[in-house]
């Protein structure tokens, strides 16, 4: 042959029609291959026993349906796992599995770092390396010991997945098709900065929640916080999200990391709420999980919990979201990056 | 002097995204893999503003600094040749007299009047240029990084309007008058100057290290403006 061998893990049931039909299959092969692939789990073309044997010899030419399971997980005392899947280029990914009571939610990365430059962010202190394909997003949820176990998928991991948004598209599609994972789009929630011509897109071609990375309701803070407000400003997304209706099928969320001193007063909470009046929204408050040489310090849970009054009295549904694997490393990006820090070194 | 032009035509990236056509007045490759392309200016903006350019209706719309000022007669741009790219290298095969789409300008990423320290790598310095450009120089200092001589883009001219408070860093080539250096090595160990602001302007990795040594130097992270290219 001597052509490279292509991963078909990822491919949506359009492009397995296509490989169906020049493996000489007949029109539902497609179906065949995505039932093998995402719902029985194979990891070689000599299980799809139904698919002539000649087929597979020349899908097994050409293609491989393995994945690379993690390198590492470490383990919470609150029972967050956190595992490392290697990347492109020798860096790692990570995908966080976080159980509480009967939901257990997965946190799936997009991109091997990331290049919007989050003050507060240590993902991107890793600089931008690559995008994960379609298929190395959903080898996070495949390859999880948990995965059967999972309720919820949050987009919310290493990487901006509007900035990927053709692969994390064709991953949604993998999982909420009836032939291939069959999750119901109401469990998975896709985060983002707010590319707004991405996130247009990502709401026209799907049925999944959005979560909005707000941080701060006043441009100028918001854009020491957040590069990206310089071009896509806060104002202008909840414009665009304005445009459309927010029922009880699809949530918008906001995500509200809380700073000490920074964001974290009466007049944010004000702000926030009179910015937020006419849009169906839900807001969550996370603590802040310190990263090394931030000038950014967590709110004390008091602060906190005033912050989630006023919006509460302000008709703002809000919840503060519990810390979870505060012993492993919990802020985003962390383990990924120490353990390309030990590699380098390693190889150096 | 600062100096500001009319209120721009669009502040919205939304808005501003609709797409006219312009014809090319220049597009020459001015360092290996960068182009400067410039055209009539067709609106007013804010020196810092963004404008997105396509070649045709197909192709999605990429962002790019302005780099001229804001009272020039052509607008200017700058950009990398990235050959497995949809846009750049269809841009770089444009001559005088082809049509290029263009948004209006949008986008924050300004100055004011004032001291400044602005910090730049490759083509993030064009922003930096459109504010020099429009008589943004009094107590403005450019920090300007590369890893070649050929890649510190309009060094002559920063030379020329900003003297002293001009520092080009260059990692792997020598010159006189060149901080042998990434940028980021320069800031950790010169004086820095008394700004009321930095300005960071460039690719992530060196938008995060050199706001990461700011911080590191004392500087609050409230002075520090980044505009990443993402």
């Amino acid at each position: 042959m001597g052509a490279a061998v292509k991963s078909l893990f990822g491919a949506t049931l359009e492009s397995l029609g296509q490989v169906a039909a020049e493996a000489g299959l007949p029109a539902y092969g497609a179906r065949q291959l995505s039932d093998w692939l995402y719902r029985k789990h194979a990891t070689g073309f000599q299980d799809m026993l139904n698919i002539p044997s000649r087929a597979r010899e020349w899908l097994s030419q050409r293609y491989t349906v393995d994945t690379p399971g993690p390198v590492k997980v470490t383990e919470s005392k609150d029972g967050t796992k956190k595992y490392l899947f290697p990347a492109a280029g020798g860096g790692f990914v990570e995908a966080a599995w976080i159980p509480e009571g009967k939901r257990a939610t997965l946190c799936l990365s997009v991109q091997v770092g990331c290049k919007m430059g989050c003050l507060f962010c240590m993902t991107g202190k890793q600089g931008f390396q690559a995008h994960l394909s379609a298929g190395e997003i959903l080898n996070q949820y495949r390859s999880l010991p948990e995965r059967d176990s999972v309720t919820n998928i949050v987009y919310m991991g290493m990487g901006e997945p509007m900035d990927n948004l053709t692969n994390v598209l064709e991953s949604l599609e993998v999982l909420c098709s009836p032939d291939a994972y069959g999750l119901s789009p109401s469990r998975i929630t896709v985060s983002t900065i707010g590319l707004i011509p991405a996130m247009e897109q990502f709401l026209e071609r799907t049925r999944c929640h959005l979560a909005i990375s707000m941080h701060s309701p006043f441009d100028e803070e918001r854009r020491r916080l957040m590069p990206v407000e310089n071009v896509y400003p806060l104002k202008d997304v909840l414009a665009a999200l304005r445009k459309r209706s927010w029922g009880r099928q699809r949530r918008v969320s906001f995500e509200y990391i809380m700073f000490n001193g920074v964001n974290d007063t009466d007049r944010h909470a004000r702000e926030v709420a009179r910015i937020l009046e006419g849009i169906r929204c839900r807001v969550n408050l996370i603590p802040f999980h310190p990263i090394p040489a931030t000038p950014l310090a967590p709110s004390p849970r008091d602060t906190m919990e005033r912050f989630e009054q006023e919006l509460k009295r302000r008709g703002i549904l809000t919840t503060i979201r519990q810390s979870r694997g505060l012993d492993i490393s919990a802020a985003c990006g962390m383990l990924s990056t120490r353990e390309l820090v030990r590699v380098r070194g390693e190889q150096e | 002097m600062s100096s500001r032009s009319p209120v721009p035509a669009a502040e919205r990236p939304g808005e501003s995204l609709r797409l006219i056509e312009v014809k090319v007045a220049e597009n020459q490759e001015i360092a290996p893999g960068i182009f400067r392309v410039a055209f009539p200016r067709p609106w007013d903006f804010f020196p810092g503003q963004t404008i997105a350019l396509s070649t045709d209706p197909s192709i999605p719309a990429r962002y790019y600094s302005i780099a001229s000022g804001c009272h020039d007669p052509v607008v200017e741009i700058l950009y990398d040749l990235v050959p497995e790219g949809l846009l750049t290298p269809r841009m770089a095969g444009l001559g005088a007299g082809d049509t290029l789409l263009s948004s209006e300008p949008f986008g924050a990423f300004l100055d004011g009047d004032g001291a400044s320290l602005w910090i730049a790598a490759g083509t993030g310095v064009a922003p930096f240029a459109s504010m020099a450009r429009s008589g943004m120089v009094e107590d403005k200092t450019l920090v300007q990084g590369s890893r070649t001589l050929a890649g510190l883009y309009l060094r002559g001219y920063f030379s020329s309007v900003l003297g002293a408070r001009y520092v080009p860093c260059c990692s792997t080539e020598s010159a006189a008058g060149v901080f042998s250096g990434r940028s980021t090595a320069w800031i950790s160990s010169a004086a820095l100057p008394d700004a009321e602001r930095v300005l960071l302007c460039g690719g992530s990795r060196m938008v995060v290290d050199a706001r990461d040594a700011l911080i590191a130097r004392g500087v609050p992270f409230e002075r520090v403006i980044s505009e990443i290219y993402f």
